[in-house]
């Protein structure tokens, strides 16, 4: 959409971008949440061990750490009664044949406890959270609402519509800062050796959120490239700097392409994996100026820290010094799931001052919602940048008589997980990945770890060899 | 009331759900599955914790999770409540704990274990062409794995476009030649279609199941008819703007904000089958046409190469 703003020039009116970024927030708020409870904690949390804890000491440890409005010895009492019944059960569904017990797991029972009760309000918090996009977007996933030139809900410029996104703005940040956050810094904590772990080398972020007309100057989370771990040099990112290798993709064979003259060619025959030599994924790999950058919370926290942001500086340098760790541990799995967390303060803060904006708009009477705009004659070409709860992700098109001729995109997992460029350098989950302790190679759980923290988009292959046996595990994380 | 009821209020309520909220929920259930008041009981008693919870193994394939997510949301009965009380979830790659080998292994635990018992849910499409080779996992291709989990299922669910129609993947040219479950394997799934679908459609045909020991009368394409009897169109809040030719011209104009009809902007209202202006998503918050953005007919069949270009007229 932005891509196809860019190519056609259409500037769209001030409401659209500020409802844009009010559902784009919602979807970090929501995002961010769901993957540290859900898709994250149990890489640290040992749902089993929970049935071991004293839930009065579980109650005081909640006192201590969370601002949660659920909490108490009875509480703990009946999470811990409802776990206790699903595992007497005999079916455990989705907890079934995990690495309960593992020795990488080093929270105490209390600490399980309260995580996994945490996990399940989070379950409900989520769901009416999901609700915020379905205000002006439709429904959520998939929102609706989005066209070239704006947004289509102008009937839902009302008092109760937005009363409504507020009310349950305030439940999910709230829900964000005095559980999320607490819980965060609670579990790692326990695990500060994972901030020498899982760490990469440069950072991309293109950067979101516009609060104004003119970009990037006006991203609130800006723009910006780290190499070589240099918060001192933050430069500014350029998408003319970007270019796709696929030399170990399954696509037929040519030279790396700037996504303008990008080309989507692939394999005609059942692709054979062979990692050693020649193909063995169906990622391309993205470079920036010919290096392999991470993209995501981590590089978003490290450009907005690097440039000194008034809202991230601050809670990074702050969540540092609690854990009492230095800013090099950043560069690490554990850097990266606090990022996430971290910047889901921020923005979530800074959507009330969006939403506040459109209030004063609407209540001067501005509700323009769309620019119309009309096709340019012959060719046209567009560039959108955006940064995605997984990071950082571009879409280039060029137009042809009012016809797509080239589309190409490049989204924040491919960057992460990209197979070897045409140069045979590693790309971040790779690099991120050596140096894993791995207490027993066939429960690789320390391997979930740095992967699950990168919020993988895919079900990806990952191989685990001990170098003692050379033993070859081959490892789905899922 | 008897004890077993009784117990099952008493749970609710430990949960901050009210006696009244529950029953609601289960009458809009009802109703939407089209059965009759008299059943409102009977599928608050599906809720009520059953002794062995039904097995269900969900399988994904080449799709996007956002079906997954779509049921993540669902708020009547909540997520938890569906995933630690109704149902038993065996396999499902998002959320399952376990990974890898683990995961393999417990995908044929529980296929051994339930053979002939379990519920199958299909989320994505399969690819056809070059032997299935453009989608694998751990080695083997979403042909191989489809064919032998599904042939083991009591009843196989298609949840999403993808799994009931081949979606994205198979709009041209479909390199892959990616197909729906049903045209795959040759074989009559319940298909749960939309982008995502619904949840409330996905549970109601899961009580359904549960309910009457079998799965709800479909149309010819394999819905449920309860959900996908009638068009958006006839169902619509803004039908009357359509009989009096009152029409959105442009988005965010006055037409718009007075909720017009969108036919003119493209919608495909009069062309899918969905229950999206009854039931509505997210909890009732809203759907498509109420936002004010033309119906993209993303439940019916081949709507990518069928329904697009989107904002044209039909």
């Amino acid at each position: 959409m932005r891509a196809v703003e860019d190519a056609v020039g259409v500037q769209i009116p001030d409401n659209a971008r500020i409802i844009r970024n009010l559902l784009h927030g919602a979807q970090f708020q929501h995002d961010h949440l769901v993957h540290f409870y859900h898709l994250h904690a149990l890489d640290w949390v040992d749902v089993v061990s929970a049935l071991k804890a004293d839930p009065k000491k579980t109650a005081a440890l909640a006192d201590n750490v969370s601002n949660a409005n659920v909490g108490g010895a009875a509480y703990f009492k009946s999470v811990q009664q409802r776990l206790q019944t699903f595992v007497d059960s005999g079916q455990l569904g989705p907890f079934a044949n995990a690495y309960w017990g593992h020795p990488a797991y080093k929270l105490p029972p209390e600490a399980n406890l309260m995580a996994a009760a945490h996990y399940v309000e989070a379950l409900r918090i989520q769901a009416r959270a999901a609700r915020l996009h379905a205000i002006f977007g439709a429904k959520n996933p998939h929102l609706q609402s989005l066209v070239v030139g704006g947004v289509t809900c102008v009937a839902d410029l009302t008092p109760d519509r937005i009363a409504e996104f507020l009310y349950l703005w305030k439940e999910t940040q709230s829900f964000i800062e005095n559980v999320y956050i607490p819980d965060l810094v609670a579990v790692a904590s326990f695990y500060k050796d994972w901030g020498g772990i899982g760490g990469t080398t440069n950072f991309l972020a293109w950067g979101d959120f516009p609060e104004t007309a003119k970009e990037p100057e006006s991203l609130y989370m800006p723009r910006g490239v780290i190499k070589k771990r240099d918060l001192a040099k933050v430069a500014m990112a350029k998408q003319e700097g970007v270019t796709e290798h696929v030399k170990h993709s399954w696509y037929k064979d040519g030279s790396p392409k700037h996504p303008y003259k990008g080309e989507t060619k692939p394999l005609q025959e059942n692709p054979s994996y062979k990692p050693d030599k020649g193909k063995y994924s169906w990622f391309k790999s993205p470079r920036y100026e010919n290096d392999a950058c991470e993209v995501g919370p981590l590089a978003r926290v490290l450009v907005a820290y690097a440039r000194g942001h008034a809202t991230l500086k601050p809670l990074v340098d702050q969540t540092l010094k609690k854990l009492g760790v230095p800013v090099t541990a950043l560069f690490s799995t554990l850097g990266r799931t606090a990022a996430r967390g971290l910047e889901t303060v921020a923005i979530g803060k800074a959507m009330e001052g969006w939403l506040m904006q459109l209030v004063e708009n609407v209540k001067n009477g501005n509700t323009k919602t769309y620019q119309s705009w009309d096709w340019p004659s012959g060719e046209a070409m567009g560039v959108g940048l955006n940064d995605v709860p997984r990071g950082s992700l571009g879409h280039w098109v060029r137009i042809e008589n009012k016809k797509i001729k080239n589309y190409q995109y490049v989204v924040p997992s491919t960057w992460n997980l990209c197979p070897r460029c045409g140069n045979n350098k590693m790309g971040p989950v790779e690099e991120a990945l050596i140096g894993t302790p791995v207490a027993d190679p066939k429960k690789p759980l320390e391997v979930l770890r740095t992967v699950h923290s990168f919020d993988p988009c895919i079900a990806c292959g990952v191989h685990v060899i001990d170098p003692d046996s050379n033993q070859v595990y081959k490892v789905k994380a899922l | 009331m008897d004890k077993e009821e009784r117990k099952l209020f008493e749970k609710l309520e430990g949960k901050g759900v009210s006696r009244r909220d529950f029953m609601r929920y289960c009458t809009f259930l009802t109703a939407t599955m089209g059965l009759s008041a008299a059943y409102v009981p009977k599928v608050a008693e599906v809720f009520a914790a059953p002794k062995q919870r039904p097995p269900v193994i969900w399988l994904h394939f080449a799709e996007c999770t956002g079906c997954s997510e779509a049921v993540l949301r669902s708020q009547y009965p909540y997520i938890d409540d569906l995933v630690l009380e109704v149902l038993s979830l065996e396999y499902h790659e998002t959320i399952m704990a376990a990974a890898g080998q683990q995961a393999e292994e417990q995908l044929h635990a529980a296929m051994k274990k339930y053979q002939g018992k379990y519920i199958c849910v299909v989320e994505g499409a399969v690819a056809t062409k070059f032997d299935g080779g453009y989608g694998k996992i751990a080695g083997k291709t979403f042909l191989e794995i489809a064919k032998e989990v599904c042939g083991k299922a009591a009843a196989v669910i298609c949840i999403g476009t993808c799994a009931s129609f081949g979606g994205v993947q198979a709009a041209k040219p479909n390199p892959g030649g990616y197909k729906g479950i049903g045209d795959a394997l040759g074989i009559k799934p319940v298909n749960i279609p939309g982008c995502p679908p619904n949840p409330v459609n996905f549970v109601g045909t899961v009580v359904n199941f549960l309910l009457l020991g079998k799965l709800p009368a479909l149309d010819n394409l394999g819905r449920p008819l309860f959900a996908y009897g009638k068009t958006i169109h006839d169902q619509c809040p803004r039908r009357s703007h359509f009989e009096n030719e009152e029409f959105v011209t442009e988005f965010g104009s006055e037409e718009a904000a007075m909720g017009y009809c969108l036919y003119k902007m493209g919608c495909r209202g009069p062309e899918t089958y969905n229950n999206c202006p009854i039931a509505k998503f997210n909890n009732g918050t809203s759907f498509p046409i109420e936002a004010g953005h033309p119906c993209i007919g993303c439940s019916q069949p081949d709507f990518w190469d069928k329904m697009t270009p989107f904002y044209q007229e039909m």
